[in-house]
């Protein structure tokens, strides 16, 4: 008798000592991790955004361009360099192969990014820190950032948006 | 006699009775496993290659392959894999398990050979469409991309295919119990992979929802929305994932008990956590869009949480259960000296009972934990879509599924072709030298992940890019490409020992009424294997431990995951900016 053969016809047993023993430590780690996420959510630092919105793309790239004209602050390598509004907002757009506007931020002070795509799927992977999102046409991910470390963070494109994806990047700057 | 009295009753030149195992099998269903078998081992040939060429890509050193090729040769990779050496090895077990394992009949022979027709034309159309470059971009091709029609048309054909062979399982075990066959209970073996084949007929169902509508975009017909997509694709994506997780703890108890005779330590247990696989069945696939926009908190918590770990306690359960059983069957040998004499004592050097360690193993430290952390909501945003992600599924489904897959095949495929395993010194060998250079391999890319390397991507520092990044270059993402590279070439070696063994068994391998496959731990019973040595029941009202070697290891177990867990918690709080 094994596995690979029928049991008896009755082959409910007890639950032997080392069992019940696993058995409970298994379900209690169960119950935390599930119990943490809410736990995190609620009073953790780092939150997963979860706000989000519906919009044509067309108008997501007019609402981008209409920012990035009137808070545009120089440029680098042909990508302009925005800060947050006054009510600390900022629109963040990916499309094939790089994303725009440059952000420059200060530590300390929260910024709402309204982020979304103008063509395909992309994904924001801000580095170093290795924070990462997926980027939807038609979908604003509203993700909000509070730096503590100044810098220039570097952002990769990490889905797979066509034969440019590999030389996909963006920025971001925290400045005191 | 019960063998020699079914076995009139099942006259003509359908039947004979394995010497080995003592199973009576139904002889056409014989050719029809090798024929699975085969289109598994060429997937896997094949897409072994494409990896080879894809990670010496990665490794800067050599940077073989231009972008297109690269992009090409992922998504053909993907597909190959992850669905056709996978799902054709699956239905070679189904149609194992649904006849031999419960000493029946195939009822619908031609059925079948037309299922498993259907699935190899699939098979040739999509890899073909792939391989042409009309589908680079990746086998999940996420709306506003698209492959070419004959991308999906063949996955939808292999599917149907599948679907057909999964409930031709389904019915195959329901006649059985029906008229007779099997007259109690299904053997736990078969029991895992009726779930399987369950999670399977809702999961290919599932996929019909979602690639019919891509094909009808791929022909301009409709336009798709992204976020739908993806949640379709996924419910397809991750169901897949668990029949893959169901057949695999499915060939650990058969693993077990061919190499040791180990018989489950309690069944009803045992299939306790099989049906905590399917409660979870329509769950987890949110741990795919957990940074995605469009879902709320708790949609995403419970979801991915399998409704609060169901699943994860099933596997928790097997956990304890596989190598208990193992240490009873071990002990029974007389292998009692303190807490691990058993495990020294184990047959390391038979390719099964091997493959089950490498796999037990390294799906349990690697695979498991690691997705456990990055299905937590909060942890999911410093992995996803990072190397990381690779690192982790190729710990679950090759270093896991692949392995056990491979470990059963040294027994099947000589049993069901009656023919000797050739190269068994090899055999011997094969599971370290893939385990370990899938190690290394897996390794690399969890390093590089963690360093911020992106999955699908031509070049991991993105020298490309206008806006250079430079974190993405440093010293130690060399290192963690180099072991991609050479972790990659080890792998491909012991997968290529895995495609030599089988094929020269199929071929060459000489003929015989007791193939020779090993030392089992099995002899020839009346009908099916039994233990060559008596092994007495898991006393389930002792007050002792009985199985306190498993006992200990199973709590290093724990010990370890809330060890990882604690590590990747305090990693989230480090990166210090306030996310939300
Ligand atoms: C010798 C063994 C193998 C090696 C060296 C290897 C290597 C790789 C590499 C380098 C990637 C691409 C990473 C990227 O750029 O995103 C990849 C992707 C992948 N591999 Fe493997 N692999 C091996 C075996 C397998 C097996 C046996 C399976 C499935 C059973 C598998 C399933 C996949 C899947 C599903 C992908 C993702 C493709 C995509 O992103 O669409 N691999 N592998
Ligand atoms: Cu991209
Ligand atoms: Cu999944």
């Amino acid at each position: 008798m094994s596995a690979l053969t029928a049991p008896p016809r009755r082959y409910l047993a007890r639950i032997g000592r080392d069992e019940r023993v696993w058995l409970a430590f298994a379900v209690v780690w169960c119950l935390f991790l599930f119990a943490i996420m809410y736990v995190w959510q609620f009073y953790g630092a780092q939150r997963t955004p979860i706000e989000s919105y519906r919009i044509e793309p067309a108008e997501f790239r007019a609402l981008t361009q209409d920012y990035i004209a009137e808070y545009r602050i120089g440029e680098v390598s042909g990508v302009p360099i925005t800060v947050p509004t006054e009510d600390g907002e900022a629109f963040l757009a990916a499309r094939a192969f790089v994303f725009e506007p440059v952000l420059q931020l200060k530590r300390g002070e929260s910024v709402r990014i309204y982020l979304s795509s103008y063509d395909f799927q992309h994904g924001m992977s801000i580095q170093p820190l290795n924070l990462n999102f997926q980027v939807l046409p038609g979908y604003v991910y509203v993700v909000n950032l509070t730096p503590t470390t100044t810098g220039e963070f570097g952002i990769v494109c990490n889905e797979y948006c066509g034969l440019g994806h590999h030389a996909m990047s963006g920025r971001i700057i925290v400045t005191d | 006699m019960a063998t020699a009295r079914a076995l009139l009753d099942r006259p003509g030149a359908f039947w004979r009775v394995c010497q080995v195992t003592g199973y009576q099998v139904f002889t056409p269903v014989q050719r029809l496993i090798v024929f699975n078998a085969v289109g598994a081992v060429l997937s896997l040939t094949l897409g072994g290659i494409l990896a080879l060429l894809m990670a010496l890509t990665r490794w800067e050193a050599v940077a073989l392959l231009p972008p297109e090729l690269y992009y090409r040769f992922t998504s053909a990779h993907g597909v190959l894999m992850l669905v056709f050496w996978i799902v054709f090895f699956e239905i070679a077990a189904l149609l194992f398990g649904g006849t031999i394992l419960i000493n029946a009949k195939l009822k619908g022979v031609r059925f079948a050979w037309t299922y498993s027709g259907l699935m190899a034309v699939g098979a040739v159309v999509t890899t073909a469409t792939t391989l042409s470059g009309h589908a680079n971009n990746m086998f999940t091709a996420y709306p506003p991309l698209v492959n070419h029609p004959m991308f999906y048309v063949g996955i939808l054909l292999f599917a149907v295919g599948a679907l057909c062979g999964s409930c031709h399982f389904v019915y195959q075990v329901w006649t059985a119990r029906r008229e007779g066959v099997v007259a109690g209970p299904l053997p736990l073996v078969v029991y895992a992979l009726l779930t399987a084949a369950i999670i399977a007929i809702w999961t290919l169902l599932h996929g019909a929802v979602a690639y019919v509508p891509a094909l009808l975009q791929s022909l301009g017909l409709i336009t798709l929305d992204p976020a739908v997509y993806r949640t379709l694709f996924w419910g397809f994506g991750h169901g897949a994932q668990q029949i893959n997780l169901a057949a695999m703890v499915a060939c650990w108890y058969a693993l077990a008990a061919i190499t040791t005779g180990a018989r489950p330590v309690n069944e009803g247990l045992s299939r306790f956590a099989f049906v905590l696989y399917l409660v979870g069945i329509n769950m987890g696939s949110m741990h795919h869009l957990l940074v995605d926009p469009g879902i709320g908190m708790h949609a995403r918590i419970i979801n991915t949480s399998y409704f609060m770990y169901a699943a994860l306690l099933g596997s928790l359960i097997h956990a304890f259960s596989i190598p208990a059983a193992l240490e009873t069957a071990q002990r029974a040998r007389g292998h009692t000296r303190g807490l691990f004499g058993w495990l020294k004592a184990g047959p390391w050097k038979e390719p099964g009972f091997a493959a089950l360690m490498v796999s037990f193993i390294g799906f349990g430290f690697i695979a498991g934990v690691s997705g456990v952390l990055m299905g937590t909501m909060q942890l999911n945003m410093l992995i996803h879509n990072t190397l990381f992600v690779v690192g982790h599924f190729h710990a679950t489904v090759v270093l896991g599924t692949t392995v056990a897959f491979m470990g059963l095949a040294y027994y099947v495929v000589p049993l069901v072709m009656q023919r000797d395993l050739s190269f068994l010194g090899l055999a011997r060998w094969q599971p370290y030298v893939y385990g370990g250079g899938l190690l290394v391999l897996i390794g690399g890319l969890m390093l590089a992940g963690k360093l911020g390397a992106s999955r699908r991507s031509w070049d991991a520092s993105y020298s490309l890019a206008p806006l250079q990044v430079e974190s993405l270059s440093t010293p130690l993402m060399t290192f963690a490409n180099t072991l991609i590279g050479i972790g990659a070439i080890l792998a491909v070696i012991g997968g290529a020992m895995f495609v030599l063994i089988m094929v020269a068994t199929v071929f060459l391998g000489r003929r015989s009424e007791r193939p020779a496959v090993g030392t089992l731990g099995i002899l020839a019973g009346r009908d099916g294997p039994e233990s060559d040595v008596a092994i007495p029941e898991f006393d389930h009202d002792a007050t002792r431990f009985q199985a306190p070697g498993t006992t200990t290891l199973v709590f290093v177990f724990l010990v370890w995951f809330v060890a990882m867990f604690a590590w990747a918690s305090v990693n989230l709080a480090r990166v210090g900016w306030g996310v939300g």
